[in-house]
């Protein structure tokens, strides 16, 4: 199959990370750090990906501070000519350790918060890290490095959506974004004490818009809407194995964070084989990728090249078919379903969370 | 007089791959034209929007106030998406 150029490289670095989020979207079961990629390994990867057509990578994991040789990463995705994002938590920051990625070319900070006041904060992450991740945000402005303020929102902070974006504006963020929970992995485990109501999630929405006009120019907003209260799905990834790559702490390339949760499929790792080889040849990529494997009410659909059929991980676990369409899409014939299902979750008193850990 | 210059975590790059231009910023590619690169690759926090027109309409032998024009266009739209200050 002819496939297009990639522009971007989600590198999970490690899956090990001082917080336990139960919205995290890492699989329930970790990868250990032995098995993690070393950094020749990742640097190869990097090259690999700039020569396929990648243009940004973004430094994820788990926590990739918890990686020793994360300046080396930097330097190395650097050198190979990609864009570098780092996407922390803070914890394993400091501002010495900043100053050092900073100079190893490092280009912006992607710094997560889990509500806007430290209790709150430090009970969602399992962790006490709320003043840690303000002197990370001052850290990063001083140092002169753009900086994103994550804010990923469910039923414990939605009613916060506009205190956030005061508080990055404070922070002197350049950037924020506002993502509602995207349930896989450890949220889908925890989805029924993160859900949040239709009437929350609308007046996020407000909140967002006003902001826009307001801070045009000051602050720009990017923001996730949940999949379960809409009627059309967003073209996951955009679209199968037509923008991204993800790298898996172990090596494993795969088109979605979450493509791992479809047992029909195997990755190849990029310990065997060149990333163009596997971007372009595997299995796994050609799987869901154009349109071709589209089913009834995806094929033919004049939105089949705008969302892709949407994702398919949402359409194996609330349709039990991932090559159907993807339940948010009111064409679905689990459409229905899925609304319910959030609606009788997020009006039910909410279960503790089961929090993100290595289990075994 | 404005000085443009891009804000943290904004530059330009060589997409070798699809021979072209991009402006690379947080999370974002934007693809560049010939006219738009020229008058980004002026950008450099120093030089002000007449003098970049100026030196553009030499380079060019084009009308300085035709390219300020232009300039000032582009620029305002980057501004507005947050990638320059001006
Ligand atoms: S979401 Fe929380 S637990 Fe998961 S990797 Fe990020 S900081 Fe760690
Ligand atoms: S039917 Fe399929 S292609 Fe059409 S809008 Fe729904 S998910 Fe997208």
């Amino acid at each position: 199959m002819n496939a297009p150029a990639p522009t971007g490289l989600l590198a999970e670095l490690t899956h090990r990370c001082p917080l336990a989020c139960p919205y995290c979207s890492n699989p329930l079961d970790l990868i250990a750090a032995a098995r993690e990629l070393d950094t020749e390994s990742w640097a190869r990867v990097f090259r690999e990906a700039a020569d396929l057509g990648v243009l940004q990578t973004h430094l994820s994991g788990g926590e990739p501070a918890s990686r020793r040789d994360l300046e080396a990463l930097v330097a190395s995705a650097r050198d190979a000519g990609l864009y570098t994002n780092l996407i922390t938590s803070g914890i394993g920051l400091t501002r010495d350790r900043l100053a050092r990625l900073r100079n190893a070319g490092l280009d912006h900070v992607q710094l997560s918060l889990q509500d806007v006041d430290a209790a709150s904060s430090d009970t969602i992450g399992g962790y006490a890290g709320f003043q840690r991740k303000r002197d990370v945000a001052a850290w990063t402005v001083e140092l002169g490095l753009a900086f994103t303020l994550n804010a990923p929102l469910h039923r414990a902070n939605v009613h916060n959506a506009a205190r956030f974006i005061e508080l990055a504006l404070e922070l002197g963020a350049g950037r924020i974004e506002i993502a509602h929970v995207q349930y896989y992995g450890w949220a889908l485990a925890n989805r029924a004490a993160l859900m949040p109501t239709r009437e929350q999630l609308d007046a996020t929405v407000d909140v967002v818009a006003d902001a826009r006009t307001r801070l045009a120019g000051q602050l720009v907003i990017d923001f996730v809407l949940p999949d379960y209260y809409a009627d059309a799905p967003k073209p996951c990834m955009g679209g199968w194995g037509r923008e991204v790559i993800v790298v898996t702490p172990d090596g494993r390339a795969m088109p979605c964070h979450a493509a791992a949760n479809i047992p029909s499929l195997t990755f190849e790792n990029v310990r065997d084989a060149s990333l163009a080889r596997i971007w372009n040849d595997s299995a796994a990529f050609n799987a869901y990728r154009g349109t071709a494997w589209m089913k009834e009410p995806c094929r033919g659909c004049p939105q089949a090249e705008i969302d892709w059929g949407g994702c398919r991980c949402q359409a194996l676990a609330l349709a039990g078919d991932p090559a159907a369409a993807d339940p948010a899409c009111s064409l679905s014939s689990a459409h229905g379903r899925m609304g319910e299902l959030a609606l009788a979750e997020a009006t039910t008193a909410p279960p503790p969370y089961r929090y993100r850990r290595f289990e075994k | 007089m404005t000085i443009p210059r891009f804000k943290p975590g904004v530059r330009l790059h060589r997409d070798r791959v699809r021979d072209r231009w991009v402006l690379l910023a947080p999370e974002r590619v934007v693809g560049l034209d010939d006219i738009a690169y020229a008058i980004l690759e002026k950008v450099d926090g120093s030089a002000s929007l007449d003098e970049i027109a100026t030196s553009l309409a030499a380079e060019y032998d084009a009308d300085a106030g035709e390219i300020a024009t232009d300039a000032s266009v582009l620029l305002a739209d980057l501004a507005a998406r947050g990638y320059v200050a001006a």
